[in-house]
Formats: structure tokens, sequence, C-alpha cells
């Protein structure tokens, strides 16, 4: 043993982290010793804890391992790094059940502001970021690690890229998540939607976001098999722009380093600009190509099917991506932001209803051949109607983009039942989808139930139902009713009387909301009775899949 | 790329010969109406650039055939609008409240109106219907502070209470104990001597003889010998049980203590005149008009 | 070579797939916002635009800190019911010193674009406070604690000087001076007064919140409610050459 112990070296990764988090500690703790404000003294002594954490962390594993690090196979078939998985897996389903219940929170709040409890913390201005951060970049930001780092490894069949780097990524990654949304209670914020995370949160997520460029890329270059997989392309895609849309949205200027306050280097129009530009492409690759790759991977998968057009995927994904970068101005319609800038933004949203619709074309119709399988399979069924809902989305968002339908949509509750109808129905729904594949196989379980499966479907499906149709009503009669006119050429409803409007279909919204989540704390049981309790149990056919 | 060109049973299809985890992929060609709607899409957009400004260029941009601005079509509607409005607004804007009152069809399109217009602008302050809340006054009932005949409103409406306005309604009340005037037990005194004006019950130990002394040195200038208020300054009526901040011996205490000196914003500038004195109409229509 | 056969350089090279991609993401981003940057006709040119004074900017970050944003727009768009509404549609000139910009994509509540002097400080602090005090049929939440929280005045040149290096043109005076102007401004007994209204004309200072003391955050909140949409005075302003 102690020759063993002698025999192992550390890697440079190990030693080079544990010099770096050793001195980020002790950076940390100077930051919280004379810090400007609470909050950043709160974050900085996180930030000592969480880096005292991580050097233990890499010693302990050092210690505890032996000599020769994982192999990359082991009798000639790639040895899978699940870890990292695994552990994003958990934190989608946790950071999604809390993410829906602060949506459900804020939902109460507009029907009931008493709710709001007079307090800072739970202040729906404050909630309302926790909640988009939550579910967009908390539960779906694991999602889209987790399923990229299995699709990635089995798709190339590789071992993943790095030792420590992917345990990295996934730990620093959800520790942004924190720094993020306990900043928000605490009134930390940039003030731009979907990028509220102030300068030092920024900077984190830039390491961890390039550390996680990199160890995507480095698996794909070492892959085994000649072409790679269509998911890769729109995985790879997402974490570039995703990376470039950050950089470019976020160049703040801190009033000093020792506070949370950051100043943003653009102002007014073009601040406008950079963070529609930011935000429609957040939307583009994060909650659009990000969860296609999920889709070019698990439908099939679970389907049984090959994927309908080779083709399709070649022209969708290259005009994707091209188009969807053109089409942020259609958020600033009738904005101070020129006409011209609004053209090019409206045209191009057109533009894109069709290589959208290629991506849903591609998932519906790989089930041809196995659409009977819908009967008996609610996780296919689940995977199925989130295409459905993406393909209503990005028919939705397009002529949402049109700037007479503009007009009236803008500001209005109309868009909060668009981005919730692909949210919910996509987002959400190809989600679970994708954890009730991906958890059996990571355990190598059977899953728990296929019933509790079908429940949460039609629980959850109910909820989106009630959602989107009380906010199409309520937003297109907000809409209405803000311009409406008498015979005179008067005004008709003055602004109060579309606030009182709206009360009952807010309710019918939380009424949706909360059938959403309990549909989704069936699913962390259904999930857990699998990683607990399914020992015994006969594999299910998907996972008896060969590997390769 | 068909090197193995496998065809899959079930469609018929070539399949592209790759394999990834047991993932295929089938080589369908693009669907026509797919490709077909793209090129629609593509050919419209490139017809509204021609239409619309679109393109940025080195120093300005495209303005397209007809040069649309945003800007200018609302200029535009809002001429419509007054087109739709018609004469009856200049008439109206022309008439003066008199004859506003006398001619019914002027009466109801001011009364229109002020209606919409007060939704926006005065309702937050005096509610809906113009019922008020505490320190903004209630315009449906027969207690006016400042005047309730549509001349007085109007001036009210126009200029304001304190607004800042050079010529809105000015002076307040005297902070009678921050200024250090009367003492802290004068002032429980004579504010129960104003509970007592309206009829209402007075404290234990109210001296009224003390209060009806304080108060006659000190308040009928501007409220009355007998508290019935003065419009010209402002000063509200005691005696109407009607009240702007309360009745209660606290709220009075620390109305005479401190004053209230609300403020009414003025109108003038922000509203054009036909609409202040649609306004005027429609607020001496609402109940309490004299 | 097929075009099908030719694609398999992205598929089989893993560098020239992102090269691909970065280059089509490049294209719109570049069209789009570079020439916001140098296009005259971006922003009009108009008088009366001057960046906020120090009790204004705390009180902004007390907007933006609170995600008022969220419900509230400041952004009146070119269309007759909301120009009826709110009054003359928003210029990019009017929010060309804001970083960041809180143009809004919703509105719970009405625009707040044009809200200066439209209420009396009373009533923003009433309303503040409890909105259903005074608005039975608000929605909006309830700020009380701001009332009870001083503004810290010592920090606010930094920021007056960070806005400055990000191109909000504040003189040295202003930077110099920002911590007594704060005090002045939400104190109009104030020695400083005449000083801080000499650095920034037609600023008003009043006791915003109604109460002696500090400046409390509700002080800073309602001056910044308070100047929103007063800068401009659109009888000057020139609509013709701004139509763009
Ligand atoms: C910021 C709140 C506020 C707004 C907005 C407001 N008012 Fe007032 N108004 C007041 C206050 C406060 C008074 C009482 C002033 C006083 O105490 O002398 C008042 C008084 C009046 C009076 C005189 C009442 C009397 O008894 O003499 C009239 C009439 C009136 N308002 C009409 C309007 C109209 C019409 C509008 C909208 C165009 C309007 N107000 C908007 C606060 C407001
Ligand atoms: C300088 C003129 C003036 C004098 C003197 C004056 N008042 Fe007033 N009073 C007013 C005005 C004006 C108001 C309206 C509220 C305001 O603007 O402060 C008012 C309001 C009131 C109110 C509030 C009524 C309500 O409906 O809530 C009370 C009570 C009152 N006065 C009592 C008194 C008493 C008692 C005294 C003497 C100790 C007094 N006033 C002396 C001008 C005066
Ligand atoms: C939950 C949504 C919500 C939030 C958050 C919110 N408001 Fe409001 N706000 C409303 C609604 C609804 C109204 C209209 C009813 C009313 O006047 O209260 C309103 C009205 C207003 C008005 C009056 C506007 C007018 O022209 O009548 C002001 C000023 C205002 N809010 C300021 C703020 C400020 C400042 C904040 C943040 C500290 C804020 N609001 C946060 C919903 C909200
Ligand atoms: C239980 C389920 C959910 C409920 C009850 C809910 C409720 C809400 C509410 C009340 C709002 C604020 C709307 C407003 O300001 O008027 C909101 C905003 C938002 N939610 Fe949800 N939500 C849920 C799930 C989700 C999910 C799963 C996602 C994304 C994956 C999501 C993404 C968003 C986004 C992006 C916004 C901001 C929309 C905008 O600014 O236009 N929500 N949600
Ligand atoms: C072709 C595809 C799409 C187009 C052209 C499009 C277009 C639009 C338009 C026009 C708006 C309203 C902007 C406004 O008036 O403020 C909007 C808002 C939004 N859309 Fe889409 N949409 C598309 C697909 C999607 C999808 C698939 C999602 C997925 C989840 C989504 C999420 C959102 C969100 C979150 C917002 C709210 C942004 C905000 O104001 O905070 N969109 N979209
Ligand atoms: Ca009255
Ligand atoms: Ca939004
Ligand atoms: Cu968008």
């Amino acid at each position: 043993m102690s020759q063993a112990a002698s025999l192992k070296k550390m890697t440079i990764g190990e030693s080079g982290l544990t010099v770096v988090f050793a001195a980020t500690a002790f950076l940390c703790m100077i930051g919280a010793a004379k810090a400007l404000d609470a909050p950043f003294a709160f974050h900085a002594s996180l930030g000592a804890a969480a880096s005292l954490a991580a050097v233990f962390a890499i010693l302990n594993r050092y210690f505890d391992r032996p000599a020769a690090l994982p192999p990359q196979e082991i009798n000639g078939r790639p040895n899978y790094n699940l870890g990292p998985i695994k552990f994003a897996s958990f934190m989608a389903v946790f950071w999604g059940i809390a993410g829906f219940t602060v949506g459900l929170l804020i939902a109460s709040q507009l029907a009931w502001p008493a709710l709001n409890f007079d307090l800072p913390w739970t202040s729906f201005g404050r909630l309302r970021p926790l909640h988009t951060s939550a579910v967009i970049f908390a539960f779906g930001g694991n999602v889209l690690l987790a399923t990229s780092f299995y699709v990635v490894q089995k798709s190339s069949r590789v071992r993943l890229a790095g030792y420590i780097a992917p345990w990295f990524v996934v730990l620093g990654y959800n520790f942004f998540i924190v720094i993020a949304g306990t900043g928000y209670l605490l009134g930390v914020t940039q003030g731009k939607e979907y990028a509220e995370p102030e300068w030092y949160a920024d900077l984190w997520l830039t390491i961890v976001w390039v550390v996680y460029l990199l160890v995507f890329l480095v698996t794909l270059i070492k892959r085994k098999e000649p072409h790679i997989f269509v998911a890769n392309w729109f995985y790879l895609a997402f974490i570039v722009t995703i990376a470039v849309l950050h950089l470019g949205n976020n160049p703040p200027l801190p009033v000093s380093v020792f506070g949370s306050k950051s100043y943003i280097a653009w102002g007014g129009v073009q601040d406008a600009m950079f963070q529609w530009w930011y935000g429609h492409n957040a939307v583009g690759f994060f909650l659009t190509a990000g969860f296609l790759a999920i889709m070019y991977y698990f439908v099939p998968k679970r389907a049984e099917r090959p994927i309908y057009s080779y083709r399709l995927s070649i022209i969708h994904f290259w005009a994707l991506i091209f188009l969807y970068i053109w089409a942020g101005p259609h958020h600033l319609h009738y904005t101070a932001l020129p006409d011209w800038a609004q053209t090019l933004g409206m045209t191009f949203s057109i533009m894109l209803w069709m290589p959208s619709w290629g991506g849903m074309i591609n998932g519906l119709m790989t089930l041809s051949g196995a659409w009977d399988k819908l009967r008996t399979d609610p996780v296919l069924r689940m995977l199925v109607v989130s295409v459905a809902f993406y393909g209503m989305s990005t028919f939705e968002g397009p002529m949402m983009s049109i700037k007479v339908v503009n007009s009236l949509s803008h500001y209005t509750d109309w868009t909060i039942g668009h981005v919730h109808s692909g949210a919910l129905g996509w987002v959400g729904f190809v989600s679970f989808g994708a954890l009730y594949c991906l958890v059996p196989w990571l355990w190598d379980r059977k899953l728990y139930s296929l019933k509790l499966v079908n429940w949460h479907f039609w629980v959850a499906t109910i909820g989106i139902v009630l959602y989107i149709s009380a906010m199409w009503v309520s937003g297109i009669l907000q809409g209405l009713m803000w311009r409406a006119y008498t015979s005179l050429g008067f005004l008709e409803y003055s602004f109060i009387e579309t606030v009182e409007a709206m009360h009952p279909f807010y309710i019918i919204r939380a009424a949706g909301g909360a059938l959403f989540l309990v549909g989704s704390l069936i699913m962390a049981y259904n999930l857990w009775m699998t990683v607990r309790a399914g020992e015994a149990e006969v594999q299910s056919p998907v996972a008896l899949q060969p590997a390769e | 790329m068909a090197e193995h060109n496998e065809i899959d049973q079930v469609t018929g299809t070539a399949t592209t010969g790759h394999q990834w985890d047991g993932i295929k992929e089938l080589n369908t060609p693009l669907p026509r109406w797919w490709v077909i709607t793209f090129y629609i899409t593509i050919v419209w957009s490139i017809g509204y650039w021609i239409v619309y400004p679109a393109w940025p260029l080195l120093a300005s941009h495209t303005t397209g055939l007809f040069g649309y601005s945003s800007r200018a079509d609302v200029a535009v509607e809002l001429a419509n609008l007054e087109k739709i409005r018609g004469d009856k607004m200049v008439k109206l804007g022309a008439a003066s409240l008199v004859e506003i009152e006398k001619d019914p069809a002027l009466l109801a399109l001011a009364r229109a109106r002020g209606k919409t217009v007060f939704g926006d602008n005065c309702a937050p302050c005096h509610g809906s219907g113009g019922a008020g809340a505490k320190g903004y006054p209630n315009l449906n009932d027969d207690e006016w502070i400042w005047g309730g005949s549509l001349d007085k409103i109007l001036e009210t409406i126009q200029y304001g209470a304190r607004s800042g306005h050079a010529k809105a309604h000015e002076g307040a009340m005297l902070a009678f104990g921050k200024e250090g005037v009367l003492k802290k037990e004068e002032i429980v005194t004579v504010a129960n001597y104003v509970r007592a004006l309206s009829g209402l019950s007075t404290g234990k130990g109210y001296d009224a003889k003390a209060g009806a002394k304080i108060f006659a040195d000190n308040c009928v200038a501007c409220h009355g010998d007998a508290g019935k208020g003065n419009q010209e300054l402002g000063a509200p009526n005691l005696t109407d049980k009607i009240w702007l901040y309360g009745s209660d011996e606290a709220t009075l205490v620390e109305t005479i203590s401190n004053g209230r000196a609300g403020v009414m914003p003025a109108w003038v500038g922000r509203l054009d005149p036909s609409t202040i004195k649609a306004l005027a109409v429609y607020v001496h229509s609402l109940g309490g008009g004299q | 070579m097929s075009f099908w056969t030719r694609h398999q350089i992205f598929e089989k090279n893993s560098i020239i797939l992102i090269g691909g991609i970065l280059a089509m993401i490049a294209v719109g981003g570049l069209v789009e916002i570079t020439p916001l940057f140098y296009l005259k006709s971006t922003i009009e040119v108009v008088d009366g635009v001057r960046p906020y004074t120090p009790l204004e900017l705390a009180g902004r970050n007390i907007y933006v800190r609170e995600g008022c944003y969220l419900c509230h727009s400041q952004m009146v768009r070119p269309l007759r019911d909301e120009v009826e509404r709110y009054g003359h549609f928003s210029l990019a000139a009017e929010s060309m010193y804001d970083h960041p910009f809180q143009w809004g994509s919703k509105r719970t509540g009405p625009d707040l674009a044009r809200v200066g002097a439209k209420y009396s400080d009373d009533w923003h602090v009433t309303h503040l406070v409890n909105p259903r005090a005074i608005v039975p049929q608000s929605v909006m939440p309830g700020y009380p604690y701001l009332a009870a929280t001083e503004v810290d005045p010592t920090g606010i040149a930094d920021h007056l000087r960070t806005n400055r290096v990000v191109g909000v043109p504040y003189s040295d005076d202003q930077v110099a001076n920002a911590a007594a102007d704060l005090k002045a401004q939400a104190d109009p007994d104030n020695a400083g007064v005449e000083a801080f209204t000499k650095r920034y004309p037609k600023a008003v200072a009043r006791n915003f919140d109604g109460k002696g003391g500090a400046p409390t955050e509700m002080d800073a909140l309602v001056a910044y409610l308070q100047m929103l949409g007063t800068l401009v005075d659109f009888k000057l302003y020139n609509e013709k050459a701004n139509l763009r």
C-alpha cells in the first residue's frame, strides 16, 4: 500500500487546481474582509468556503484514489465517466422543483399581491429573476450539462476528456447558480433580463464555461467515430455561442472590486440592442439549439428509429444558427431602436420559421414506423409532445415578430404565454423525457414506474394548457383594452381597469403552474425510487441496448 | 456518403451508413413544401427590405421606397384621431364652460372626454369613482375645499394646490405643534373641540371652554367663527363630518401639530386646455358640483 | 462531389465545425450592432438631457435592485394609444446615459417613462409603502423598508466616477461634490442647495420622503421617479429631423 502511494503522482490538474483554489480562497477572504456591502461579503465568504472545500476535495480524492488514473477503456469498451452526469441530473431535478415553486409563488403574487409580504427578499421584482434563472440556467443548464456530457461520450465512443475538469464544470456551474440566486434575493442584480448576475458571478461563469467548451471539444477531438453526431453540432453551437453572447452583453465596470455593484459598458439604445441580441439568442442557443441536441439523441434512441433526414439536419442547422442571431430586434419593435434594425429583426424572424420547423420535422418524423409506441411509452410521448410544443412556439414566435402583431402582443401576457408554451411544453417536457431515459441508464436500473410517468404527463399537460390558454386570453385582452377607443375617439379603458381584468386569468395561470409543479414532484419521486429501489429488477429493453 | 446504402425497412429510404450509439440517419431528401415555404419567406423578406428601411450603410441606411417611419406614422394616426373626434372637439376647445353646460351634445362629449382622462391621471389619487382616499379629497360629495363651481374646479385642475405652479392654490395650515405655537395639551384640547364641532364624542377631561378659546385664537382666521371653513384659503369645513385626513383624536392631533399641505399637481402643460376643460365638466358632474 | 458529401468536412473536423459556427453567428450581430455606434441618426440631438444627480442615480440603482423593470416599461412606443396615455413617444436620447437601459419588456404596471411630476412626492411615498392603500386594485408589491433605510452618501462619488468611465459626462466638479449634492437634494434647507442647483440646473431639491434626517432610499427613489421624462422640452424638439 505504502509503495503504491509513493508511486502515485499528482496530476498537473490536481496540483495546479489545488494551488489555484488555495489562492482563490485567500483572495476571497480578503474580499470578505474588505467588502463594501453585505451581499459582497457573503458571496466572498461563500467563495472562500467553496474554494477551501475544493482544495480539500481534490486532496482527499488524490489520497483515496489508486495510483493509476481511471483507464480510457475497459476490455476494449470506453470507460464512460458518469459521476458528473449523475450529479448534474440530480441538480436538474432539484433546481427544476425550486424554479417551478418560485414560478408558482410569483404567479400567485400577481393574483394575490399580499403574498409579497412587504419584505425585500420576497418581493416580486427580486423573485422573478430567481424564477427565470432557476428554470432556464439552473434546471435547463444542468439538463444540458448532463445530457451533453452523456451524449458526447456515447456518440463519440470515448471517455469524457479531462480528469477533474468535468467535475469542475458541473460543480463550478452550480456554484455560479447559488451565487446568482442568493444575489437576487439580496438585491444584487445587473438589471438586464436573463443576464442579472453581477460582475464577479459573470467572471466565474466565464471561467467555468471555457472549461466546459474545452472538455466538450477535446472529447469530440478524441472521438472514435469518424463523423461528429448531429446532436454534437447543436451542443457545440450552443456552448460556443453562449460564450460569445455572455461576453458581448456583459462588459461590466465594477464600482469597486470590493463591492457588488457595477455599471455596464453599454448604455441606452446600444445596451438595448446588445441585451436583446443576447436575450433572443439565449432562447436560440440555450433553450433551442441545446435542447434540439437533446432531441436528436433521445428521440431516436427511445423510439429505436433512425433520424428522419440527414440532409434536413444539415440545412436546418446552418440556417438556424445563421438566422437566429439577426432576430433580436423583434424584442424592440416600436421602441427607440431605429426602424431599419426593427425591419431586420422582423424579416429574419420570419425566415427563421422554416429552419426551426426543420428540427420539429426531424424530431416528429423520426417516429414514422414507431407511432404505436406512443400508446405504451409515456416517456416517448413526453418527448414527442415536447417537439410539438416546439413547433407551436416557433410558429407563434415568427408571428409575434411581425410588427403589427407585436404592437398588440408586446408588453402583455401574450409574451408570457409564448414563453411558457416554449418553456413548459418544449424545454420542460424534452428535459423530463431525457431525465426519464438518462437516470435509469446512469444508475443501471429499470425505471421505477411507467404509470407514474403517465400521471406526470397528464397532470403537467393539463397544467400547461391552463397556463398558456389563460395567458393568451389575458394577453390579447390586455392588448386590446390598452388600444380600445370609444366611438367618440377616446381611450376606452384606464390602465388600472386592465389590471383588474387580468385577475381571473392570473388565478387560472397559478392553478396551471401548480399542476406543472405537482407533475415534477411525481417525477422526482419516480426517479428517486428508481435510483434507490430498482436494484434487483430486470433491465429495461432500452438500457439493454449495446453501447456501440 | 452512401457507401453502405443500407435501406431502412419501414420507410424504404436509404440510410447514410453511419451509426452513433445505435442511432442511424435516413438520407431523406428535404421535404418539398418545407423548401418552398423557406424560399417564400426569403423572397417576402427581400420585398420587405425594398419597401421599408432595412440595411445600415456607412453614413445612413436604406430608407425603403416610401420613406416609411414609425414616428411619421404615429403623427398621421394622431391627426386621424382628431378627424374621428371631429369638429365637436374643436367646438369644445372654443366654448366657455357655461356654453358647454348649456349644449347637451357638448356636455356629453366633455363628460366622455373627461372620464377617459380621469382614469389614467386623476384616479390614482382620487379613486376610480372619484371617491378619494385619505389625504385625497372625495370629488363626488358636496364639500369643496377650494370651491365646487365649474370655474373653481377648472382653476384647481389647471394649477393644482401647492403644486409649485405660480398660479397654484397656496397657503397651508400652520404646523401648530412643530412651530411651537401650541403645546401638546392645547392641541389635544382643540382637537377635541373640532370633534365636538361635528358632534363627535370628546375625550375624558376635555375642557370645552379652553377648546373654544384656543380655536378662537388660532383657527377662526382660516376656518371661520363657526368652523365652516373658507374656500378662498382652502381651509376645509370642520363641521360637516367629511374628513380629508380623519377624525379620530390621534389623526386630528397629527393634522394640527404638523399641518398637511397636500399637493394636487398642476395639469396645464401636461394635458391640453380642452381636455382640462372636459375634466372640469366631468368632475363637476360627479355629484357635488355647485 | 455532391453538396452533401462536401459537408463532411464539418462533420469530420471539430475545429472546422467551430470555425463555421463562429463565422455564421458573427454576421448578424456585426451588421445590426456596429452601425448603432456610428450612424448619427441613432441618437437624436436634443437639449436638456443631463446625467442623473447623485440622489437620482442612487434612486435608479434602487429601481434596478428591486426589479421594477420587470413590471414597468420606460419606453412609450410611437402608437397613438400610448402617446395619448403616456405622452410623447420615447427618444433614444432620453436613455443615453442609462447604464443599463431600463426600457423593460412587460407592462404589469403602467409605463413610467413620463411619470415624473405627474404625482406628488407624498403620493409616491404612500404608494410605494402600500400601493393598495391608495390604488385598491393594484397588484404592486409594497416597499415599506425603503423609508426606513438610509442612503450612504460616502460611496456615491465612486458611482459617478464609474459612470464617467463608461461615457456619462460628469464634470470633475460634479464628481468631487457628489456626496454633498446627494444630501442637499433631499433637504431644501441644506446650505449646499444653491451649489447643487448650479451643478444640475433645473433639478429640484425637495424633502422627497417628507421626513427629516438623513436621505433615505425613499428620498432617492422618489427623486428618480419625479425626474423621469421631464428633461426634454418637446415644444423645442424637432420632429421632422428625427424620423428614421
Ligand atoms: C398626486 C395626487 C393627485 C392627482 C394625480 C390629482 N389630484 Fe386632485 N387633488 C389632490 C389633493 C391632495 C387635493 C387636495 C388639495 C388640498 O388639500 O388642498 C386635490 C384636490 C382636487 C380638487 C379640489 C377638490 C376640492 O374639494 O376643492 C379637484 C377638483 C381635483 N383635485 C381634481 C383632480 C383632477 C381632475 C385630477 C386629474 C387631472 C386630479 N385632481 C389629479 C391630489 C391629486
Ligand atoms: C392658515 C390658515 C389655517 C389656520 C390658521 C388653521 N387651519 Fe386648519 N386647515 C387649513 C387648510 C388650508 C387645511 C387643508 C389641509 C392642508 O392643506 O393642510 C386645513 C385642514 C384642517 C383640518 C383637516 C380637515 C380634514 O378634513 O381632515 C383640521 C382638523 C384643521 N384644519 C383644524 C384646524 C385647527 C384646530 C386650527 C387651529 C388650531 C386650524 N385648523 C387652523 C388652514 C388653516
Ligand atoms: C408586480 C408588479 C409590480 C412591481 C414589481 C412594481 N410595480 Fe409599480 N405598479 C404596478 C401596477 C399594477 C401599477 C398600477 C396600479 C397602481 O398604481 O398601483 C403600478 C403603478 C406604479 C406607479 C404609478 C404609475 C402611474 O402612472 O400611475 C409607479 C410610479 C410605480 N408603480 C413605481 C414602481 C416602482 C418604483 C417599483 C419598484 C420599486 C415598482 N413600481 C414595482 C405593478 C408593479
Ligand atoms: C410551475 C411552472 C411555472 C410557473 C407557475 C411560472 C410562472 C411565471 C410567472 C408568473 C412569470 C412572470 C410573468 C409576468 O411577469 O407577468 C414567469 C416568467 C418567466 N418564466 Fe415561468 N413559470 C413556470 C415555469 C417556467 C419554466 C419551466 C420556464 C423555462 C424553462 C420558465 C421561464 C420563464 C421566463 C423566461 C419568464 C420571463 C418571461 C418574460 O420576461 O417575458 N417558467 N413565469
Ligand atoms: C422561431 C422561433 C421564435 C421566434 C421568432 C420568437 C419570437 C419571439 C417574439 C417576437 C417575442 C416577443 C418579444 C416582445 O414583444 O417582447 C418572444 C419572446 C420570448 N420568446 Fe420567443 N420566439 C421563438 C421561439 C421561442 C422558443 C422556442 C422559446 C423557448 C423557450 C422562446 C422563448 C421566448 C422568451 C423567453 C421570450 C420573452 C423574452 C422577454 O421579453 O423576456 N421563443 N419570442
Ligand atoms: Ca369633497
Ligand atoms: Ca421579459
Ligand atoms: Cu426573441
